[in-house]
């Protein structure tokens, strides 16, 4: 269900200000710098674009008077974006952030039109002189949630509820699912594509229904808690997503994979003060503090709490690769070969699945 | 097991129907009186932000419910003064009111994101309500049972008494019954008052039965499927429940489907299946009668002055 509405909510308050200080000259050296951000979806969500607005608050926190950030919520994927782009460009603003795959194109546009300005993509891979991408590994936080599930289902099924097949959520049904299925070889995940990144009650019922079928763990590549709140309901088990959702579910919740964007962000807006600032595509992991695992639940066995530790060190230790061959897709086509690891460009065109996935 | 996943099937089912019964039967009686209200999602978003915040401010779902209604009504109060007594026009103010909905709970709702309460729970005592199978009957919230309840409550008051005989000549000739001496904007008034209850209620649902959370923009559209529902139902309470449940139903079985790996009926075809049901009844109703006018009151969306 997609609303035609769509809401807007533009932060002023550095826009006017900066605007005006070319005309001032000297002044314009102690002028707070603009640091402007896109969300897709409400700061309210308790998800992905909360964790954006999280990472806003950081650098806000960290620079203090020095910047002046502002943002503009709810912002449609297409063509209405590179309006609210341009916007927050002629505010003023010398660093833009666009949280979300579909503002690619938008960016690349309006940054032609702004070549001062640092435009920053999350999740992209459209690169300009000046606009750089960034995003996470959020597979690698997928092997370490996959690990738990594996020692702590009984019925050796997990339900999955994925937004739409893009490389990005495929990447992470697969991680989760070769993970669990290390632990437990007969390990199945059965998703169910919600079509949609937000429909709280959908997404439950969505839940219900896989633990309908067997399915005793519950994770999600949707935007809000309602899934867990449904397992929680149901007494099985769930996973967090983007953020920590344990006050969601206090017993359901084993643990969550947190998107935390500060890390970046703070060094980012460091070098565009400093002129130092270039364009590049980072692509942050469990080791670069992109991707946080919350704490464990006091229901996680410790074998289970050992297990997901190691997999998380090494990760972190570059020992372990959540894609080690051989994989194949459910055809039996060799995907990755004995040995070998996927390499990040098998990743971000991924669009098979592996054994043991029923999408 | 089958036994056990059917009954699951008809809790989900039933709990998926009823905020979108409510909120289309508040618009039916709105509709019925003349006046065409899009702002239902609005009103919806408004009645589940305040029942959410009543509800967590006082730990009672029951006063979170009332307190959903008394938003709607505000709300929808909102939109009968531009209307009724501004004579703005409805579509446009409908429209807006939506809009504004979402802002306003959104606004309300910052300060609640990511808290959660105590589900509204089923009526009947443990016996009844967790029985394997009698729960399917009495494992319901109470919610659910005045739903039903209202749709016949609805139904008698429009077909059987003299006040809903008024309300539907208000509907169906404002300028008549206004020369026969009935109060056409008070009534209209009391209309989309109801209306906006009910909507609220039905928004409520959502934070506190379905999901006990407040998210942005929490009931995802189903507002627009109330409305659609009633021109479904011909403005008729029985076939709005029937309808109601198909809704139900559909949006349930789809995700049953797909839980339960079956691949060759595409997903997206049960997702589409009631906007494609709207579309067919309104094209059999229409070819039926030659009008067109497909039942809706005659008066439905004009502005009334009195002269």
């Amino acid at each position: 269900m997609t609303s035609i509405i769509t809401r807007r909510r533009f932060n002023f308050g550095a826009g006017a200000a900066a605007a005006t200080l070319p005309l001032i000259g000297g002044a314009s050296a102690q002028a707070p710098l603009g640091v402007g951000f896109i969300y897709v979806g409400p700061v309210g969500d308790h998800g992905w674009t909360w964790t954006h607005d999280q990472g806003r608050k950081a650098l806000e926190k960290e620079f203090g008077a020095k910047i002046k950030t502002s943002f503009i919520e709810n912002v449609a994927e297409g063509p209405d974006a590179q309006r609210a782009i341009r916007q927050l460009a002629q505010a003023g603003n010398r660093i833009i952030f666009t949280t979300s795959f579909g503002f690619m194109n938008p960016t690349i546009q309006v940054a032609k039109q702004f070549p001062k300005i640092h435009f920053e993509h999350a999740t992209g891979y459209q690169r300009a002189e000046n606009v750089a991408t960034y995003n996470a590994r959020f597979y690698e936080g997928r092997a370490v949630i996959g690990t738990i599930a594996g020692h702590m289902s009984k019925s050796g099924q997990a339900g999955y509820i994925a937004s739409f097949p893009i490389p990005e959520v495929v990447m992470g049904i697969n991680a989760f699912t070769l993970a669990a299925r290390k632990v437990n070889p007969n390990f199945k995940t059965k998703v169910i594509w919600a079509s949609t990144w937000y429909d709280p009650a959908k997404e439950a019922d969505a839940a219900k229904a896989l633990i309908d079928q067997g399915a005793d763990m519950i994770t999600q590549h949707t935007d809000s808690a309602a899934a867990l709140q449904a397992a929680e309901q149901r007494g099985v088990f769930a996973f967090g997503q983007a953020s920590d959702m344990s006050s969601f579910a206090p017993k359901a919740h084993l643990s969550a994979i947190v998107d935390d964007w500060s890390g970046y962000y703070v060094s980012r807006v460091k070098a565009a003060m400093d002129g130092t600032w270039k364009s590049g595509d980072v692509w942050g992991g469990i080791k670069d503090g992109f991707v946080k695992i919350a704490p464990y639940n006091t229901a996680v066995t410790p074998a289970a709490r050992a297990a997901a530790d190691d997999v998380m060190k090494g990760i972190v230790a570059g020992t372990l690769h959540p894609f080690t061959g051989e994989l194949k897709d459910l055809k039996g086509e060799v995907r990755v070969k004995a040995g070998e690891k996927a390499s990040d460009e098998v990743l971000s065109k991924m669009d098979w699945y592996v054994d043991g996935v029923q999408a | 097991m089958t036994t056990a996943i059917l009954v699951s099937i008809v809790m989900t089912l039933v709990a998926a129907s009823t905020p979108i019964l409510l909120a289309a039967l508040g618009e039916l009686v709105v509709e019925k009186s003349g006046v065409l209200n899009l702002g239902v999602e609005g009103m919806m978003l408004c009645g589940a932000v305040a029942g959410f915040a009543v509800a967590f401010s006082t730990g009672s779902t029951g006063l979170g419910l009332v307190a959903a209604c008394g938003a709607g009504i505000a709300t929808a109060m909102v939109f009968a003064v531009l209307t009724l007594s501004l004579t703005a026009n409805q579509v446009a103010t409908g429209l807006a009111l939506t809009i504004f909905g979402v802002g306003v709970s959104s606004l309300i709702g910052a300060g609640f994101v990511g808290r959660t309460i105590t589900r509204l729970g089923p009526v009947f005592p443990a016996a009844l309500s967790e029985h394997p199978l009698l729960r399917a009957v009495f494992g319901h919230d109470i919610v659910v049972y005045l739903s039903l309840a209202l749709v016949l409550g609805v139904s008698l008051f429009l077909r059987r008494t003299r006040a809903g005989l008024i309300l539907r000549a208000v509907g169906e000739n404002d300028a008549s019954a206004h020369a026969i001496g009935y109060p056409v904007i008070a009534i209209r008034y009391g209309a989309i008052a109801f209306g906006g209850a009910l909507a609220g209620l039905g928004g409520a649902y959502f934070s506190l039965a379905l999901t006990p959370m407040w998210a942005d923009r929490l009931t995802a559209g189903r507002g627009w499927i109330a409305l659609a529902l009633v021109v479904f139902a011909a403005w008729k309470p029985g076939r709005l429940l029937l309808g109601a449940y198909l809704f139900g139903a559909v949006m349930t079985l789809e995700l049953q489907a797909k839980a339960a790996g079956i691949t060759w009926l595409a997903p997206e075809l049960l997702a589409m299946a009631p906007y494609l049901a709207t579309v067919a009844v309104l094209t059999m109703m229409s070819i039926g009668r030659k009008t067109g006018r497909l039942d809706a009151p005659a008066c439905l969306g004009k502005p009334f002055s009195a002269s």
